[in-house]
């Protein structure tokens, strides 16, 4: 089906910018030797966004994804308020109560190195039903996945990184499930896209009061 | 024979268009990614599967890279990496032979055939991307194993997908925290979230529950992951 086809490599080439960190960095010649093979490529651009990470502690990462899954479970909140039914209603429900557990444990992870939690944002989304709110959980859902698939490879802890990757395999299910429910692919690349810091708050800045 | 269920799933779409739909302009650069390592699961199986027959008990799990010494003239830091990449890579194998021979099978039409065509390919450029890694990390890939599958239906296919990709996601958290190289922990989590996309989808397809193990999902080590799939390979 002509749906399903994928991009051409000259395609997702051009789609592609790299910046962060040089060319000759290992990855890149991994992924370039990569896309030589297989005929598409780019696994650069995730790299380098993570790289243009390193730096950052591990409290800050973890507040960062704090704020996102306040945000999350806030949103989740508010849309089990609105009238929903069938399965979105169900995921309302329970994937709001994920979050909010995400929120619980980022906080006493966080607490737990010394630092001290990032303060619960004000919030405001514009969703009114269904169909709104299902929209824009997917961006949610979808932003939380490449923020800490993007964040992660910085973390310095070993058991730092088992929690992000335990949550965000979960953030990957939730996004999946919002997207089936509107009639979008479930997976949209074989490979995640990572964001890096400066661009998921900038894409949930809206939303925070 | 149709599974009224499947047939009524949304048909995946990878369309550019509806990426860009979602996407701010900043996101549109990062579009598209293909990889160049990831991995977490299957080099183990490559070294179990690949080089003799091992009990899975003899790939004891986790520390120790399994002994596949073929895999590696390099350093010990990435002779793990390679290992672990080779592990992932002998996954993929696995799951994209498995889809390969779904499709094949004519037991889907419709949307649901062009879910798990999607699904196969992903599975497809998870194999090339892996393959590419090993050989940047001055490894040797792991050969891919000869396997075979039941397909007796629709439903019984349907749940085999859903617990191999259950499966192949908890194998990949199971060795983020093993990966040496930042840049092979980065391929691998843009994997692994795949993986745990694709199985949210055939857990919901079969009406059980995308997050099954919770708000927490579970890693899976070495040894559990290849005992798993030792029943489909045939050499």
């Amino acid at each position: 089906m002509a749906d399903i086809d994928l991009a051409t490599p000259e395609q997702l080439l051009a789609g592609v910018e790299i910046h962060g960190v040089t060319r000759g960095s290992f990855i890149m010649k991994g992924a370039l030797a990569a896309s030589a093979a297989y005929g598409a490529t780019a696994a650069a651009p995730f790299v380098s966004q993570a790289l243009a990470q390193s730096g950052s502690g591990d409290v800050e990462i973890l507040n960062f994804a704090l704020t996102l899954e306040y945000l999350e479970a806030a949103f989740y909140k508010k849309a089990q308020s609105l009238s929903l039914s069938g399965e979105a209603k169900k995921a309302a429900t329970k994937f709001g109560d994920q979050e909010q557990q995400h929120v619980e444990t980022l906080k006493g992870t966080i607490k737990k190195l010394g630092g001290k939690p990032a303060a619960v944002p004000g919030v405001s989304f514009p969703i009114n039903g269904q169909k709104s709110f299902l929209k824009l959980a997917q961006v949610f859902e979808d932003t939380g996945v490449s923020a800490y698939n993007g964040a992660a490879p910085m973390i310095k802890s070993t058991e730092v990184l088992a929690a992000a990757g335990s949550i965000v395999q979960i953030e990957a299910r939730h996004a999946a499930a919002i997207r089936l429910l509107l009639d979008m692919s479930p997976a949209p690349n074989a490979f995640d896209k990572t964001m890096t810091k400066d661009e998921v708050l900038k894409a949930v800045k809206p939303f925070i009061k | 024979m149709t599974h009224p269920r499947l047939e009524d799933a949304e048909a995946p779409q990878r369309s550019a268009v509806e990426e860009l739909a979602i996407d701010d302009s900043s996101r549109k650069k990062f579009l598209k990614m293909t990889g160049s390592g990831a991995a977490a699961s299957l080099a183990l199986l490559i070294a179990a599967c690949g080089s003799s027959k091992k009990s899975s008990s003899s790939s004891s799990q986790s520390s120790a890279p399994p002994p596949s010494s073929s895999n590696s003239g390099s350093s010990s830091k990435s002779g793990g990496d390679i290992d672990i990449v080779n592990y992932a890579l002998t996954l993929e194998y696995l799951e994209a032979g498995f889809y390969e021979k779904v499709i094949a099978s004519g037991l889907f039409k419709g949307k649901s055939l062009s879910t798990i065509k999607v699904f196969g390919e992903d599975e497809a450029k998870h194999v090339e991307a892996l393959k590419g890694t090993a050989k940047q990390l001055g490894g040797k890939p792991a050969a891919k194993p000869k396997a075979k599958f039941p397909l007796k239906s629709a439903s019984s296919v349907l749940k085999l997908a859903q617990t191999v990709e259950d499966l192949g996601a908890s194998a990949y958290l199971g060795q983020a925290g093993k990966i040496k190289s930042k840049e092979v922990l980065a391929a691998a989590l843009s994997i692994h979230t795949v993986e745990a996309r694709h199985a949210a989808t055939l857990n919901m397809l079969l009406g059980k529950s995308v997050t099954p193990d919770g708000a927490f999902a579970k890693p899976a080590d070495m040894s559990t992951v290849l005992a798993a799939v030792k029943p489909f390979i045939v050499s």
